[in-house]
């Protein structure tokens, strides 16, 4: 069965409002390694052993590959409107159209790539080591060496500068596109938009950011 | 041919049943025949769209043609300020009565009594209509609906979706268009233009048309021709028509036995924007809608026209006292709000003593001081936003703090094809409705009436009397293309393209257009008079002839080629130019839109000629000499006829 | 003014354009921007060139026949106009002013800067009406809200021009559908087929090559009739509904 292209967007923004979630409550959870090891060591106890966050796990991959699946079938097709051959010669900025709005799927390709790295660093260094029956690392051990090395330090903070983008024009329209927006709500939307972004990108660079100077309570 | 008698085909009995008894008493074709029966439809305006539309529902196998990339283009898109009906929801004492005797005192006594009525009569079904289909009208906070006054009327009746009222109509005739076309009722030809109508056996039976696109030229037959063209104000280069608007079908119509009714009722709109200068293609129309508000005046003195002109002063600079409303001063009763005619010249009289307000002295103001004033800007904007916008990105000037000026201007033709009461032509199976026909507005037209007049064809009158038509061709077989009256039509288009592509001559097919508006405007515009008329005829002549030597039309046939599109519709419109100038000449009275400089009273009001001008003038083509004149005489029941007076 | 125009020619849809030079004179600033073109016609006839094709019809900003992709811009450098309406004005003495077609795939070029916007009636006949016909009740028989009556006319506006197809990244059209169908949902008569519509319009603008919306505001920004991207959301909604009755 082929899906109409809005069916796709629906999609898109209902898995994407899935993964807004998870960002803010993964955001929740790595903030408490700046508050303390002990909170964070328990935190990471706690989302290993739960059963609810457990069965999750599959719900959430499943959340990213739609995501992405469909934003590239999605793109695929908008491309195809606009072929290559037929770009304008001259081309101005328009008026009101953000720059995060007409790169989504070039930001989109590097949070994937981003979370790739941070699945190696931390993902199979941990879960999939104890689903392996092997010793897991410790997460804030991890943490800590990570955000040793300048380069990933710098790496991150691309990688969240992009979700940053990808976020402040993926959250308001989600709303809009799934129909959940009018003409009043639309800059009301747009405001939570990026106030959300900016929670996200302050929330998550200051991890590296607070290891990379010390600053962290341990 | 036959020698042409014109026929109207008025129903007999009292003025108020002659329509239901008309229906009750024509034939209709039954639903399994009307699937068997082909109807072309020209044109895809208000009129034509409706129409198709219609006869589609019904069941009939409708071919519509539309010179643009989409039906919704017509120019009956561009109409601003509203559609009249008697609906009488302001309780303001209106009635399916006084609509008709408005529009025939608007229109100078010159339209049938029987046609006006029954558009009166079916004006109340428009608007039920247009609201099912979702024509999102004006409205009070209570939900019901609104309504605005226009020229030439004291009740308020026009209903009006913002400025864009045309546009609105015209969308819901095009979406119930575009249902029939998914239903498969009707086909939809974009991009072709008409270039010949073809008769079998005396009868409309096909037209030849180009495809615009492709340049090829092609042939389609049916039981019925319905044209729904528009009409033919482009004859003077300037006007407020669109610039693909043209008389050519009307033309070719024409020159096949239909004839042409009262070319020289040309309507002549009080509020366009002026001309600016020689590179104009084309005027604005500011909606007469204005005039509810807007205050129209120039000044009193000739030092402050000097002024103004000399851009010294500003026009809100001139104090109350120093300006002169000279439509209230001259006509009390209807003031700003006096039928398009009466205004347009009282504009000219103006400018003609020296007042006009540019540096052209073709200008005078419609000001909205005093109305911002009175009802604050939001009141206004509300009304009028789009127009003042408009009005602002052609002008440069905001009408909200300076006043707009205005001047008359080509915007709508009353004459047309020659129809009976059916609406058809002197051609059997040849249909003219909307503009494109001479029928309900005499010789002026209201405001407000056009698009009342192109649906009430579309929608209730045309459906219906061609049932009556076709009732007699049940038997007779789809129409074939390949007869020999195809090939000889389709061989003349051929030469005539030919002809003037061979021409090779200096002259742009614009430059000769402009040359004929110029004439146009000049002999045969606002005031006409015998000698110029008779020379006007004498140039147009010697423009035809320059025309067919001396045009410069680029390009071959088989292609996307506009300059042939418009060189084929200039040879059209000189030859309806010299028949609107021959009309005028033989109309020696002052009626409607024509004014003939001769017959005015003292204060320079027109002067009618009832006793010897009472007819519709019915032009008849002939090969190589002047067109003959056919009277039909107007009969006037129910009014009486009277001096039109708009003062007390 | 004096202007350079780089201009758009090719023959038909298969072939392929390029630009062209031309230089044009004696503009009055009070000339509108087609009528320039009208000159730099004439112009070209007399020298024996072939004109430049372009749309243009009521030349008044509402038929929507006008088109033109004017120095980066649909319908050139100005909010809420037509090219029709745009005047010489607007630009400077001496500027080079560049005109292409509007692109996307769904809008083939018949010819220089004229293109085929069929597609935009194919996606109309696909619902974008309210299924009357015959006598209807009295006009007032239901009244409707002002604001809604208000609202229908803000989406209602639409021209039909294509200034969003062209100017979207994505080609889309759904600024185009959401005017009509916001349009006619706002109003009873309307309501009642409103979510079946915005499926089978919303299916035919896929079918015919246009991409889909990713929100950019593009659309609603170059829009000469500043038609809201709001309506968009009430066209997903509806789209959900019908959906959901499937």
């Amino acid at each position: 069965m082929i899906l109409s292209s809005l069916t796709k967007k629906i999609i898109i923004s209902l898995s994407g409002l899935f993964l807004l979630v998870f960002l803010a409550l993964h955001l929740v959870l790595n903030l408490t390694a700046i508050c303390s090891r002990e909170w964070y060591e328990a935190v990471c106890e706690f989302m290993d052993t739960n059963i609810a966050i457990k069965l999750m796990v599959p719900v959430l991959v499943l959340g990213f590959v739609i995501h992405l699946a469909f934003a590239t079938a999605f793109e695929f097709k908008n491309w195809a409107a606009r072929p290559r051959e037929l770009k304008y010669a001259v081309a101005t900025h328009t008026k009101g159209v953000s720059w995060s709005a007409k790169n989504m799927f070039v930001l989109g390709i590097v949070v994937i790539l981003g979370i790739v790295l941070h699945l190696f660093n931390f993902w199979s260094k941990m879960q999939l080591q104890g689903f392996l029956g092997n010793e897991e690392e410790n997460a804030y051990d991890l943490v800590v060496n990570l955000f040793s090395c300048k380069c990933f330090v710098l790496i991150y903070a691309i990688w969240i500068i992009a979700i940053f983008f990808h976020v402040q024009h993926g959250f308001w329209s989600a709303f809009q596109s799934i129909g959940l927006n009018n003409s009043k709500w639309l800059p009301r939307l747009q405001f939570l938009s990026k106030v959300y972004a900016w929670i996200i990108l302050i929330g998550y660079l200051s991890i590296p950011i607070c290891f990379t100077l010390g600053l962290q309570c341990s | 041919m036959a020698e042409i008698k014109l026929d109207s085909k008025i129903p007999s009995g009292p003025l108020a049943e002659k329509w239901t008894r008309h229906k009750a008493a024509i034939k209709v074709v039954s639903p399994a025949n009307k699937r068997k029966m082909e109807i072309i439809v020209v044109g895809t305006g208000l009129g034509g769209a409706s129409a198709a539309a219609t006869l589609g529902e019904l069941g009939y196998n409708v071919k519509i043609f539309c010179i643009s990339d989409s039906p919704r283009r017509a120019h009956s898109i561009a109409a601003q300020g509203g559609i009249n009906a008697a609906k009488n929801y302001q309780n303001d004492n209106d009635s399916v009565y006084r609509l008709f005797y408005d529009t025939i005192k608007g229109g100078d006594f010159r339209a049938r009594e029987a046609n006006v009525y029954r558009l009166a009569e079916v004006s109340n079904l428009i608007i039920d209509k247009c609201v099912a289909q979702g024509v999102p009208f004006a409205r009070e906070y209570g939900g019901l609906l609104a309504n605005r006054s226009f020229g030439g009327a004291q009740v308020s009746r026009t209903f009006y979706a913002r400025g864009q009222t045309g546009q609105q109509l015209l969308l819901g005739a095009y979406a119930s268009l575009n249902r029939q076309i998914a239903a498969g009722t009707v086909k939809s030809y974009n991009r072709r233009e008409m270039l010949d109508l073809v008769l079998i056996d005396g009868k409309a039976r096909g037209i030849i048309v180009r495809n615009l696109e492709t340049g090829e030229i092609e042939r389609y037959g049916a039981h019925a021709v319905v044209i729904a063209t528009g009409g033919y104000g482009n004859t003077y280069f300037l006007s407020t028509n669109a610039m693909n608007s043209n008389g050519s079908a009307l033309i070719q119509c024409y020159k096949k036995g239909a004839c042409f009714a009262n070319p020289c009722f040309v309507q002549i709109h009080p509020t366009c924007i002026p001309v600016h200068g020689k590179q104009q293609s084309k005027l604005t129309l500011m909606s007469e809608s204005l005039r509810n508000d807007g205050k129209i005046w120039t000044p009193k003195k000739l030092e402050d026209v000097e002024k103004l002109r000399k851009k010294q002063i500003k026009p809100s600079q001139i104090p109350e006292e120093d300006r002169d409303y000279y439509l209230e001063r001259r006509y009390p009763a209807f003031g700003n709000l006096v039928p398009r005619d009466v205004a347009s010249r009282a504009a000219k009289e103006r400018c003609d003593a020296g007042y006009g307000v540019n540096d052209t002295g073709l200008a005078v103001f419609l000001d909205f001081a005093e109305p911002i004033k009175r009802l604050g800007r939001k009141a206004i904007e509300e009304r009028y936003g789009n127009l003042f916008q408009m009005y602002e990105k052609i002008t440069d000037v905001n009408p909200y703090e300076e006043p707009m000026q205005i001047y008359p201007a080509i915007h709508y033709t009353m004459g047309g094809l020659w129809v009976d009461y059916n609406l058809m032509t002197t051609i059997p199976g040849l249909y003219a409705i909307g503009e494109a026909n001479f029928s309900d507005h005499g010789g002026n037209r209201l405001g407000a009436s056009a698009l009342m007049q192109g649906l009430a064809d579309g929608y209730y009158v045309l459906p219906n009397t061609i049932g009556d038509y076709l009732s007699a061709d049940i038997q007779t077989p789809k129409t074939d293309v390949n007869h020999p009256a195809f090939e000889e039509a389709e061989n003349r288009v051929k030469a005539r393209i030919e002809k003037l592509f061979k021409i090779k001559g200096k002259q742009t097919v614009d430059e000769l257009h402009k040359k004929l508006g110029n004439i146009m405007w000049e002999y045969v515009g606002m005031a006409r008079n015998e000698k110029g008329l008779k020379k006007a005829i004498k140039l147009i002549d010697e423009l035809t002839k320059e025309f067919w030597t001396d045009v410069l039309v680029p390009g071959k046939n088989g292609d996307f080629n506009q300059e042939l599109e418009k060189a084929l519709r200039l040879a059209d419109f000189l030859e309806i130019g010299k028949l609107i100038a021959l009309d005028a000449l033989d109309r020696r009275e002052s009626c409607g839109g024509h004014f003939r400089e001769e017959m005015q009273t003292e204060e320079g009001e027109a002067k009618r000629d009832d006793a010897n001008y009472m007819y519709v003038a019915a032009w008849e083509y002939r090969e190589n000499q002047d067109p003959k004149l056919h009277k039909e005489p107007l009969n006037y029941e129910v009014v009486k006829v009277s001096t039109r007076n708009y003062k007390n | 003014m004096k202007f350079t125009l780089k201009v758009w020619r090719q023959k038909n849809a298969k072939s392929k354009g390029r630009f062209e030079t031309y230089k044009i004179d004696n503009i009055s600033p009070d000339t509108s921007f087609l009528e320039m073109l009208d000159i730099l016609n004439n112009n070209l006839v007399h020298e024996g060139k072939e004109p430049v094709a372009f749309d243009h019809d009521c030349r008044e900003g509402i038929c929507g026949m006008c088109s033109l992709y004017i120095n980066g811009r649909a319908h050139g450098p100005d909010d809420e106009i037509t090219t029709c309406q745009l005047h010489m004005r607007k630009f400077k003495d001496g500027d080079t002013i560049t005109i292409e077609p509007w692109r996307s795939a769904a809008f083939p070029v018949v010819k220089d800067l004229v293109v085929n916007r069929r597609a935009f009636d194919q996606i109309l006949q696909a619902g974008g009406f309210i299924s009357i016909s015959g006598i209807v009740p009295d006009a007032n028989a239901i009244p409707i809200r002002k604001e809604d009556a208000d609202e229908s006319m803000d989406a209602s506006a639409c021209i039909g021009c294509g200034a969003c197809v062209a100017t979207c990244k994505n080609g889309s059209a759904m600024l185009f559908v959401a005017a009509r169908v916001s349009a006619l949902e706002r109003l009873p008569q309307g309501k009642i087929e409103a979510a079946k519509r915005a499926k089978s319009m919303v299916q035919k603008m896929d079918e015919l090559g246009f991409g889909a919306c990713s929100n950019t505001q593009a659309c609603e920004a170059e829009c000469p009739k500043g038609i809201s991207i709001a309506h968009i959301a009430r066209l997903n909604r509806l789209f959900i509904q019908a959906k959901l009755q499937d």
